[in-house]
């Protein structure tokens, strides 16, 4: 049997690896509308293709590197690029072209390219679910008690927590990162400051795609197996996340998802895993009610 | 003047918002050394111009020339690597980056150089020493006055071979407004070309050597700075005294 402090300490690992995942996800959500405005609902299947992506390399890999950590990252870093120029090449082609169109235009573009993503996918795969199958011990680490934190669940803590701070670095310190910034508040002054606007759009979905990707693959060494709709539901909930932390905010979108994460661990074991969604977009709509600047947002104010 | 120090040359220059004609024909120099002014009432056009020359408004018809080089199409930020500045109207700065990041992308065409760019957000610093009292704060919470200083000081960064300024004076204190005057003469004497754009005709012919009138996106008027002033019409429509 658990003990409370047991399930407590259980419910809390769980909810971080699963608020890395969100935090991963919600922050290209989160940099993509700073900078353009944009809520982008093809970025959940931008972490799909990131799954598929790895799992291919990986399954092109094993009989190289073999089925191990190398394996792993290997196809990580090859998920990152390749869906970071996929990210590139949709922002270039899809959404640049309206990027002066009314918004809703942009964001029905958005739900279009989400279901090009998704229906290429099926097609690709037969609909099929696909099997993940690495050679690290998924039951191996550290056991506390009743309680294992495992050697993978530390592994993919540790990535997420080297991402985050470099991307933290980025924006805040190099002159790439400030102009994104800058963007995000006034693009048209950009413009007159020489800030070539387009190139830092790009940069942004690259890097906002590559992080997502980075999702992906975890969540098939995490979760074992792989599918053509798994980034529905998953971009819906890093959008929580996002607005949790205050849509366009960096740091809010890293607070929100690994707040996000904890708060559905916590409602899993109080009402059950089948309400675990539920509970999740309960909370969206009671921030959208009461806080919808999110915990990091901020609300507009002028001064001449 | 001879045609040789000719900086910037705007030829008949049309300029539409959607069906809305807002620009038209609009022709005029600034050579070297000068200040040369717009001088207008709201909505003439004044700030359609620069935005026009930046290519932040598209030009549809006519010429924009700039040391020669024609920029009518050219991209913004490459018309800004040329040293063609524009410090836009209402100052505009970013409120939420700290002054000091708000000069570090005024020098955005010039990174890479990290030693040359500390060099010059020195040198603005010693032109604007409030600045440097307030380097880590917000732009956001600078004072009206400060946050023009930023804007000057931002554009320079950038190391201007002309620099257009959009109503540097708008909404200062009249003892702020001769402050900033006295920059804009300050920066000419250093040798920069400037053209500015202003309701305060009072303050832009003082500081002009030649001025040009738009009305309803029309060039009307034009002529030395120091004929304008006395010129009847300029008086009885810009300067309010009779």
């Amino acid at each position: 049997m658990f003990s409370p402090g047991e399930i407590i300490l259980q419910q809390t690992v769980n909810g971080l690896i699963l608020g890395c995942f969100y935090a991963l996800i919600s922050l290209g959500y989160t940099m993509v509308y700073g900078i353009v405005r944009l809520l982008n609902f093809a970025h959940g299947d931008i972490y799909m293709v990131g799954a598929f992506v790895g799992f291919f390399v990986f399954g092109a890999l094993a009989a190289i590197t073999g089925t191990g950590w190398l394996s792993i990252i290997l196809a990580m870093v090859a998920a990152m690029f390749l869906c970071g120029v996929l990210g590139f090449l949709i922002q270039r082609f899809a959404y640049r072209p309206l990027l002066d169109a009314p918004r809703l235009s942009l964001l029905i573009t958005a739900i279009g390219v989400s279901l090009i993503l998704q229906n290429a996918m099926m097609i690709l795969t037969n609909g099929e679910f696909k099997f993940f199958n690495h050679s690290v011990n998924p039951r191996a680490g550290i056991s506390l008690g009743n309680v294992t934190i495992t050697w993978i669940q530390m592994v993919l803590l540790g990535i997420t927590a080297v991402l985050l701070i470099s991307l933290t670095w980025f924006v805040s310190k190099t002159i790439w990162g400030k102009a994104m910034r800058a963007i995000s508040m006034d693009r048209p002054t950009c413009r007159l400051m020489g800030i070539n606007v387009n190139t830092i759009i790009g940069i942004t979905f690259f890097i906002g795609s590559a992080l997502a990707a980075v999702a992906g693959v975890m969540a098939c060494v995490y979760y074992g197996n792989v599918h053509y709709f798994m980034g529905y539901i998953m971009g819906m909930k890093a959008f929580t996340a996002a607005v949790i932390g205050g849509i366009g905010s960096i740091p809010g979108a890293m607070l929100g998802g690994l707040l996000l994460g904890l708060l559905e661990a916590g409602g899993t074991q109080v009402l059950g895993s089948s309400w675990k969604d539920v509970f999740a977009f309960g909370i969206l709509i009671i921030m959208l009610i009461f806080k919808p600047t999110g915990l990091l947002g901020k609300t507009e104010v002028e001064r001449m | 003047m001879s045609e040789s120090n000719v900086i910037l040359k705007v030829d008949a220059i049309e300029t539409y918002y959607g069906q809305i004609c807002a620009l038209r024909d609009v022709s005029f120099e600034v050579h070297d050394k000068q200040i040369v002014t717009l001088l207008g009432g709201n909505g003439a056009g004044k700030s359609t111009t620069l935005k026009t020359i930046s290519n932040i408004e598209p030009c549809r018809v006519g010429k924009i020339t700039f040391f020669g080089e024609d920029i009518t199409t050219m991209p913004p930020h490459k018309i800004v690597e040329l040293g063609l500045i524009h410090i836009p109207e209402g100052r505009r700065i970013f409120k939420d980056l700290t002054v000091r990041e708000n000069l570090e992308l005024g020098g955005f065409t010039r990174r890479g150089d990290d030693k040359k760019r500390d060099l010059m957000i020195d040198e603005v610093f010693c032109r604007f020493p409030r600045l440097r009292e307030r380097h880590a704060q917000l732009g956001g919470t600078l004072s009206g006055g400060e946050q023009q200083m930023l804007a000057v000081g931002r554009g320079l960064m950038a190391e201007p071979k002309l620099l257009m300024l959009d109503e540097p004076s708008m909404g200062l204190a009249p003892l702020l407004v001769a402050e900033i005057a006295s920059i804009i003469r300050d920066l000419n004497n250093e040798g920069i070309p400037i053209l500015l754009v202003e309701q305060n005709s009072k303050m832009a012919l003082g500081l002009a050597d030649y001025g040009y009138v738009l009305e309803t996106g029309e060039i009307t008027l034009e002529g030395p700075a120091s004929e304008l002033i006395k010129d009847p019409k300029v008086v009885k429509a810009y300067l309010g005294i009779e």
